[in-house]
């Protein structure tokens, strides 16, 4: 009976296991419609996916423009394609786009005024509950000093003394 | 630190959290600012939807202030929005299209069915003005002063209010300025 329900639990945490790492073996998505592109020209298909999985799509926006199937990410990828094809850099390519759809087709937002609280309020949320903590612990220790106040010190010797005197033979 | 003050920081604390969530409830994640607004409209020249001979471009907009509706007949929320086009064209709105991603027999037909508010459509077949204008979805709706400067964007289907409240005092102001 033990021996079988140790089993059945072996089999349970096998199949839990094989369960949480299965993401991990299956391949990659293969990035929609790309296969249409000829990277056998001027441009270099490295170059294009990683330029595309940093750039958001406008319309499902939890999706890269490599990722989505969207109308207008087939369309974007195409113009993308044919920038690089004309001998665009990234930055150029990055410029046109930020400048008909703002930084929000961007997946790492540059830091500027607007994006400061985005970048740096997480280090000044920080900092703050670090004030905190400090504050805190150094407030508790000022308010209970180790061992006792003067006026303990006399009670606890009267109580000693009385219990010595009781505990002393006559 | 007073008593006071130690109930009172958590209560501002929580009081602040919840005015930003709750501005947050409000804000559609959908639409997303256009980088154009105050700048001039992107340049452009199109062949026109009743005939393709005929070119649609920026100069058409020059000295007047116009609306730009991206439209196409596949869009659903386009159907919804058009009576409301015509009616402000009635309203004497000087009203261009953008044809996107459509095909010309139903877009014409579209027009003769539902009434035509246009002055006249670009015919943009494969989308690329559409990304000059930082179109991500129809119907969009650009108000464009008498200098070709972009002033507003409206995203998604016009409604009564955005005409009430956004489109019409906009025009308005517009039309009054310089």
């Amino acid at each position: 009976m033990q021996y079988k329900r140790f089993a059945s639990n072996c089999i349970q945490l096998i199949f839990a296991l094989l369960i949480t790492l299965a993401p991990v073996g299956a391949p990659p998505v293969q990035a929609a419609g790309l296969e249409a592109f000829d990277f056998t020209g001027k441009v270099d298909e490295d170059r294009f996916k990683a330029l595309i999985v940093q750039l958001r799509c406008l319309v499902c926006q939890n999706q890269s423009l490599a990722d989505s199937d969207a109308e207008l990410a087939h369309d974007l990828r195409r113009e993308i394609f044919e920038m690089m094809d004309n001998g665009k850099s990234d930055k150029e390519v990055v410029d046109f786009l930020v400048a008909r759809y703002g930084d929000f087709v961007l997946y790492n937002p540059p830091v500027k005024p607007e994006t400061w609280i985005l970048w740096y309020g997480p280090f000044v949320l920080l900092a703050i509950g670090l004030l905190v903590l400090v504050y805190t612990v150094r407030k508790r220790k000022h308010q209970r000093e180790p061992g006792f106040s003067a006026q303990e010190q006399q009670r606890l010797k009267t109580l000693l003394g009385d219990e010595d005197e009781g505990d002393k033979p006559a | 630190m007073p008593a006071f003050a130690r109930y009172l920081a958590p209560l501002l604390a929580f009081l602040a959290l919840a005015a930003l969530l709750y501005k947050g409830l409000s804000i559609d994640p959908r639409t997303i600012p256009s980088p154009l607004i105050d700048k001039p409209a992107p340049a452009f020249r199109l062949p026109a939807l009743k005939d393709p001979e005929q070119f649609i471009s920026n100069t058409d907009f020059k000295g007047k202030v116009t609306l730009l509706n991206v439209w196409a007949t596949w869009c659903v929320a386009c159907r919804q929005e058009h009576p409301l086009l015509v009616k402000l064209r009635q309203q004497g709105v000087e009203i261009y299209g953008l044809n996107y991603k459509d095909k010309r027999p139903a877009a014409e037909q579209w027009l003769q069915r539902f009434g035509n508010p246009y002055i006249a459509n670009a015919f943009d077949a494969d989308g690329r003005m559409g990304i000059d204008w930082g179109v991500y979805g129809t119907p969009e709706t650009f108000v464009i002063d008498k200098h070709g400067i972009i002033r507003h964007k409206h995203i998604g289907p016009i409604t009564f209010n955005a005409i009430e409240h956004e489109i019409l005092p906009l025009v308005k102001k517009l039309r009054e300025a310089n």
